[in-house]
């Protein structure tokens, strides 16, 4: 095994393409892990926990441009205005040493379907800026996951940054577990309200082989509040679109039975947290929309 | 290949370090520091945790090489540390000699059973009263939340955490 440390990013860039083998490291939550217990055996393990740029993020008029390595603890700790529903989740990634090592780069990277960042990233709406020697691009996150554990990198590029967009309206995340810390989602939801554009998006996790949005549901929703004219009136969400809403989140997955749970329980929690995340949220804009009034 | 880093004040030198390993082993095995313990190897028991630049992490995740150049605080060099937070005057005398506030607070609280999670608990609350000096039960344990103790001996530990923040906060006022 060679452990390569570049000490910026062109230098990483170039030693990716040179070894596009080559295992990025920051965190090492996860990939640490794999070695510890023999899983994995890289050739080559990159460092890039020496690159500062990705350990800042920059806040733009729409965005965030959110650093691959920025850890969890400084996403709640400075961007819960911006960015409500990854900061909530970002407090549901393990204990205060996990958080304070693991970023929003290493879960792309992992993109296990459990990755708590999912869910928020999917509903915020969110783009994965990718870069390799030959050129940066941006990957919409619904076009990042491909499989379980696999996503739309090639084996030259390595994740920059996450573009999330700032938040324009309440966000709110919900996560199953036997406990409060140390817990690998049995499922998770994740509901942005976006009254710029009068739409909803989702984000489940843990419910499908990747994380997914539940489109059927968000254009359910969007097709009920628009009817209704509750974005403009603020009028409560009823309990039987609550209802369909929950139905159609619970439909869009495609669990598994495994340690966790059962993949019937996986699908009655995610509607409940559907049902749950609709209502606070929704509530929230009613808040804020009569303060606005 | 070499590791370079400052431990506990001290420059530190590890050599034939596999590139693989993890800062935990170096520790443990080639610098002689026992005091963090190796248990799950995975980050769910926080019995490894130390300081690096002064963040609470689990060393059984950092690799050897990322701890280049790098300060690392274990439960060896924790007394030192708090003393030196304290302005040398948190050092006391008589039988807690050499013990940071949070050491003595466990073992007057009797927080202590059979001891295996206690180093990382120690690293964890102490790096917790530095940064929230005056902390709510629920401060406490969100702060530990990452640090399993299997004799279930969590009560006597939440009350040695409020003893030393009392502790800290009379000191402070005197």
């Amino acid at each position: 095994m060679d452990f390569l440390r570049p000490a910026g990013w062109e230098e990483a860039l170039a030693a990716k393409a040179e070894h596009p083998t080559a295992v990025p490291i920051a965190g090492g939550t996860d990939v640490m892990v794999e070695i510890n217990f023999g899983h994995r055996r890289p050739e080559y393990l990159l460092d890039l926990t020496r690159i500062p740029e990705l350990h800042e993020w920059e806040t733009g008029e729409d965005g965030v441009r959110l650093g691959a390595s920025v850890p969890y603890t400084k996403i709640m700790e400075n961007l819960r205005a911006e960015l409500p529903g990854l900061a909530l989740a970002s407090h549901t990634v393990a204990s205060p040493q996990i958080r304070n090592r693991g970023g929003v780069g290493g879960n792309l990277g992992t993109a296990s379907p459990a990755g708590d960042a999912h869910p928020a990233l999917l509903a915020a709406g969110a783009e994965v800026e990718a870069e390799s020697v030959r050129g940066s691009r941006l990957i919409p996150i619904d076009a990042f996951y491909t499989g379980v554990k696999r996503n739309a990198l090639q084996p030259d590029e390595l994740i920059r940054a996450v573009h999330v967009r700032k938040a324009d309206g309440p966000q709110q995340f919900s996560k199953v577990g036997t406990r409060n810390a140390m817990v690998i989602a049995v499922c998770a939801f994740g509901l942005a309200l976006h009254p710029d554009t009068r739409t909803v998006r989702t984000g489940i996790g843990s419910a499908a082989p990747t994380p997914i949005r539940a489109r059927a549901a968000e254009e359910f929703l969007n097709a009920a509040l628009e009817e209704g004219g509750s974005w403009d009136s603020g009028k409560a969400v009823t309990p039987s679109v609550a209802q369909r809403f929950a139905e159609l989140c619970s439909a869009a997955c495609a669990p598994i039975d495994d340690v966790r749970g059962t993949a019937d329980y996986r699908r009655h929690a995610v509607g409940v947290m559907a049902r749950r995340t609709l209502t606070w949220t929704w509530e929230s804009y009613r808040d804020t929309s009569k303060g606005a009034s | 290949m070499r590791v370079n880093l400052t431990v506990n004040g001290r420059p530190q030198q590890a050599d034939d370090v596999w590139e693989g390993e993890s800062l935990l082993y170096v520790l443990r095995e080639r610098l002689g520091l026992p005091g963090s313990k190796n248990a799950c190897e995975q980050g769910e028991c926080g019995s490894c945790t130390v300081l690096l630049d002064g963040v609470p992490v689990c060393s059984c995740l950092v690799a050897a090489g990322q701890a280049e150049g790098r300060e690392v605080v274990t439960v060896e060099g924790l007394a030192d540390h708090a003393g030196r937070r304290a302005g040398g005057t948190g050092a006391r005398t008589g039988e807690g000699a050499g013990l940071a506030p949070i050491q003595q607070a466990f073992i007057d609280a009797g927080a202590v059973q059979c001891g295996f999670c206690t180093p990382g608990l120690l690293v964890a609350a102490d790096e917790m009263l530095e940064r929230n000096p005056d902390p709510t039960d629920e401060d406490i344990r969100e702060a530990l939340s990452g640090n399993l103790c299997r004799c279930t001996g969590y009560e006597k530990i939440m009350d040695a955490v409020r003893l030393a923040a009392a502790r800290q906060s009379e000191g402070g006022r005197a």
